[in-house]
């Protein structure tokens, strides 16, 4: 392929490609994200490529590998296009059925549609499903329409023109000020205007600067990120060739975390891919601008993914945040002006080149314009990337969206922003999100993470699953987030086995705040914000676990007990069966008994009992009432 | 002074491994990792993740070398692969077992997973196996969240995990 030599001819190249192409033609696309690989899809895939085969339909039919569609939860996701006809949960063995009805007879398998859970009706068409009707997704949208490996899909779909556009018809300046206007603003947690970002590394006139992807997505419960690279990578390469243009930059980095294999292989091939078509690397389309882009991997710790921190590993030492009364902007990678972005914020500046800044900024609200990606995990039907509009309620996300929580468990929290972010309950469903109304309600928009709980999940516990997370993650540089932190963790573990005290409330509040007040990063500074929440909205369940050592969940282990309600037992055995501790005792026609002593409280039980029987019982802050006498435990039929 | 101290700690864990000497294959796939970034500045943690992928732990020899070809003092090195997870100082098992206990996982039962990996294997704590069959480790979050509870063995993701289809999966690996 020689190099592209101007925008014109990538426009060429573009109607070359897309006259290639017949619209009509019927298209597989099949999920090959790390959400669907974990389900399987790999062999859906293969399954896929050999019947096209042995059919002899290769000329017939298109197989397409995408990214993450979003649809997690009903992995393997097949669409058939041009028709957007959606299956979920697709199995190598469904393969021949859809090949044999759906692209040779045009016929909709039926048992492969997606069920709504609340009308039980069939959906047949992607478009139509809840879980994408609501969603406005500009960015993760083209991730079902591409293959990541293929840069001609992408500029099929009018990838790069961005660039050209940017490089040929608008000055630095002219970029800069398109990106303020559109009001734009960090991704990756902070919310930061990010033209101001770009304006301070645009001023120092220092040579190279730096411009750097984040991609080492380590909150706990996200991976917005992690689509977008794997799914769609050149898209986050032409915004960040673009900044770079803007801020005088010849040099990118990519900073991907070693848990994301995939990203790191798929945005290895379109950097390559790039170079070559002449849209990376020296000269990019003949206009004498020079952009380098290098991937390096993280190799593990959360906090590597702070900017400062972030830097430093990738200069090769520990990533170890550093104070920053010198903003990176000054001083950055080797001390040199560096802007670092988050992958969905690089990802969202060629729509704004292309479609200018007035469409970017009709989106969302005042302070928050544009769409956001949400993970949404956890307690609910439909579990997996989102897109919306900023501005959007808890509310609509999680009911309209999400499907509503699962089973008939009744909603209890939702918790947003990662480690740093806070639970939000109930009252506040209806709050629109955005930026400034999340810091509001105590927690923060973060990278997106949204997990959802119900009454089974214990607040108390989460904010010591947070702590136990921080504390293993603190680097251990400044002494307030490494010592702080694990005194809270020391005290919520307390409280979480029914050793809590008396002023073990008051000790977390004061402990929380000189945390906030005085660590050097934002790791620490934030940390205590799953305390916080927790104590600002869940106060009477950390009283119920420090005064009547009761856990109103039901989950920390130290603090409930099981038993056998004599009255529902039906004597089946299968929770005998299944005890790993040989707690139970009990026999044909006799009423099962757990002796509490041998009880590890691994849950086993419970989970075995048949539904109808629900004979397993748990409590928490009384006492297991004393078993039934071996006379009475003989059943009526066998005695 | 500092690297002294190391290399005696270093040289500890190694005997009581077992391991005294490196086979020449090994040290030749090292130099041969190194040589892959020559010339640039800044690679170190890029190669000690080559090293570790290929050869599934960072030894004492490894390091060295690294030390003595690029000049780093060792205890840097040392301190590099201390601090991140994805490095190991010790030998890793045959199989490795990632059980994933971030926030998605964990309110849908990842503990419940860690348990009965930890039963299956005969292990209170992560960590390798006596035999090196299997190393068993906790993530915080592999991106599959809507998935939860996770379980990677050897770079194979199984999602929607229960205590008995983690016992299964563990009994296919050998």
């Amino acid at each position: 392929m020689p190099k592209l030599d101007s925008g014109a001819e990538l426009e060429k190249l573009r109607q070359n490609i897309l006259s290639g192409r017949d619209p009509g033609k019927p298209c597989i696309a099949i999920c090959a994200g790390t959400g669907c690989l974990a389900l399987g899809c790999g062999n859906v895939i293969a399954t896929f490529k050999d019947e096209v085969k042995k059919q002899k339909l290769e000329d017939k039919v298109d197989i397409r590998e995408t990214g993450c569609p979003g649809f997690c939860e009903n992995g393997t996701v097949v669409a058939i296009y041009p028709d957007g006809i959606l299956y979920v949960k697709v199995k190598p063995e469904d393969v021949a059925e859809v090949i044999a009805e759906t692209i040779i007879k045009k016929k909709v398998v039926e048992r492969l549609l997606w069920v709504d859970p609340s009308t039980k009706k069939k959906v047949i068409h992607e478009k139509d499903v809840p879980f994408y009707k609501y969603q406005k997704r500009i960015l993760i949208g083209n991730n079902s329409k591409l293959d990541p490996k293929s840069i001609g899909d992408y500029i099929a779909l009018g990838g790069y023109s961005a660039l050209a556009k940017a490089l040929f018809h608008m000055t630095p300046e002219q970029v800069l000020d398109e990106v303020k206007k559109s009001g734009l603003r960090g991704r990756g947690g902070g919310g930061f205007p990010t033209w101001r970002k770009w304006e301070s590394v645009r001023n120092v006139s220092v040579d190279p600067k730096y411009v750097i992807v984040n991609c080492d997505e380590g909150d706990p419960g996200a991976f917005m990120n992690r689509a977008l690279m794997e799914g769609n990578p050149h898209s986050v390469l032409e915004g960040l060739a673009i900044g770079a243009y803007a801020m005088g930059s010849h040099d990118g980095f990519i900073y991907v975390r070693a848990e994301y294999p995939l990203a790191v292989e798929n945005v290895g091939i379109a950097i390559r891919q790039a170079e070559e078509y002449g849209l990376l690397g020296e000269n990019i389309l003949g206009s004498g601008f020079n952009c380098k882009v290098e991937v390096h991997r993280g190799a593990g710790a959360f906090v590597s993914g702070e900017s400062s921190a972030l830097m430093t590993a990738i200069e090769g030492r520990v990533g170890e945040p550093r104070p920053k009364y010198v903003h990176t902007s000054e001083k950055g990678v080797w001390d040199k002006p560096s802007c670092l972005n988050n992958v969905e914020t690089w990802a969202n500046i060629p729509l704004i080149i292309n479609n200018g800044a007035g469409w970017f900024s009709s989106i969302g609200t005042e302070g928050s314009k544009g769409t956001k990606i949400f993970a949404l995990v956890g307690k609910v039907h439909n579990t997996g990337l989102v897109e919306v509009p900023m501005g959007i309620t808890l509310r609509d996300i999680i009911y309209k969206i999400g499907g509503g929580v699962l089973g008939n468990k009744k909603f209890k929290a939702v918790q947003t922003g990662g480690p740093s972010g806070g639970c939000i309950p109930e009252q506040f469903l209806d709050s629109p999100i955005d930026y400034d109304e999340l810091t509001k309600l105590g927690s923060m928009m973060g990278s997106g993470g949204m997990i959802v709980m119900d009454e089974d999940n214990c607040m108390v516990d989460t904010a010591r699953y947070f702590l136990d997370f921080l504390a293993d993650e603190s680097c251990g540089k400044c002494t307030p987030c490494r010592e702080g932190i694990r005194q809270m963790l020391e005290i919520l573990d307390d409280i979480c086995k029914g050793k809590g005290r008396e002023g073990d409330i008051k000790l977390l509040e004061e402990l929380a705040e000189t945390v906030k007040d005085t660590s050097l990063c934002a790791l620490g500074a934030t940390a205590p914000n799953p305390v916080l929440t927790t104590l600002r909205y869940f106060r009477e369940e950390y009283e119920a676990h420090i005064e009547q050592k009761k856990c109103p969940a039901l989950a920390c282990k130290e603090l409930i007990s099981y038993y056998i309600d004599p009255s529902k037992c039906k004597a089946c055995m299968i929770c005998l069966r299944s005890c790993p501790m040989g707690a139970i005792d009990g026999g044909k026609g006799k009423i099962h008994v757990i002796d509490q002593s041998k009880c590890s409280k691994c849950n086993t039980c419970f989970e075995v009992c048949p539904p109808r029987f629900g004979a397993v019982i748990k409590v928490s802050g009384e006492p297991v009432p004393p078993p039934p006498s071996e006379e009475d435990r003989i059943i009526d039929r066998v005695k | 002074m500092a690297s002294v101290a190391i290399l005696a700690l270093c040289n500890i864990s190694l005997s009581l491994e077992g391991k005294d000497n490196m086979a020449a294959a090994e040290l030749d796939k090292i130099d041969e990792i190194i040589d892959r970034y020559a010339g640039k500045e800044g690679m170190l943690i890029q190669l000690l993740l080559d090293i570790q992928n290929e050869l599934k732990w960072i030894s004492q020899e490894a390091m060295e070398r690294i030390s003595k070809r690029n000049n780093i003092p060792i205890g840097h090195i040392y301190r590099v692969v201390s601090f991140y997870k994805a490095m190991s100082l010790n030998p890793k098992g045959k199989h490795i077992v990632s059980v994933c206990l971030g926030t998605a996982c964990h309110v849908r039962g990842g503990l419940g997973i860690m348990d009965k990996a930890k039963e299956f294997l005969d292990m209170k704590t992560e960590g390798t196996t006596p035999d090196r069959k299997f190393t068993l480790e906790r993530v915080n979050c592999l991106g599959c969240c809507a998935l939860g509870p996770v379980v990677v063995v050897d770079g194979e993701y199984h999602g929607k995990m229960t205590p008995s289809k983690m016992e299964e999966t563990l009994k296919r690996y050998d």
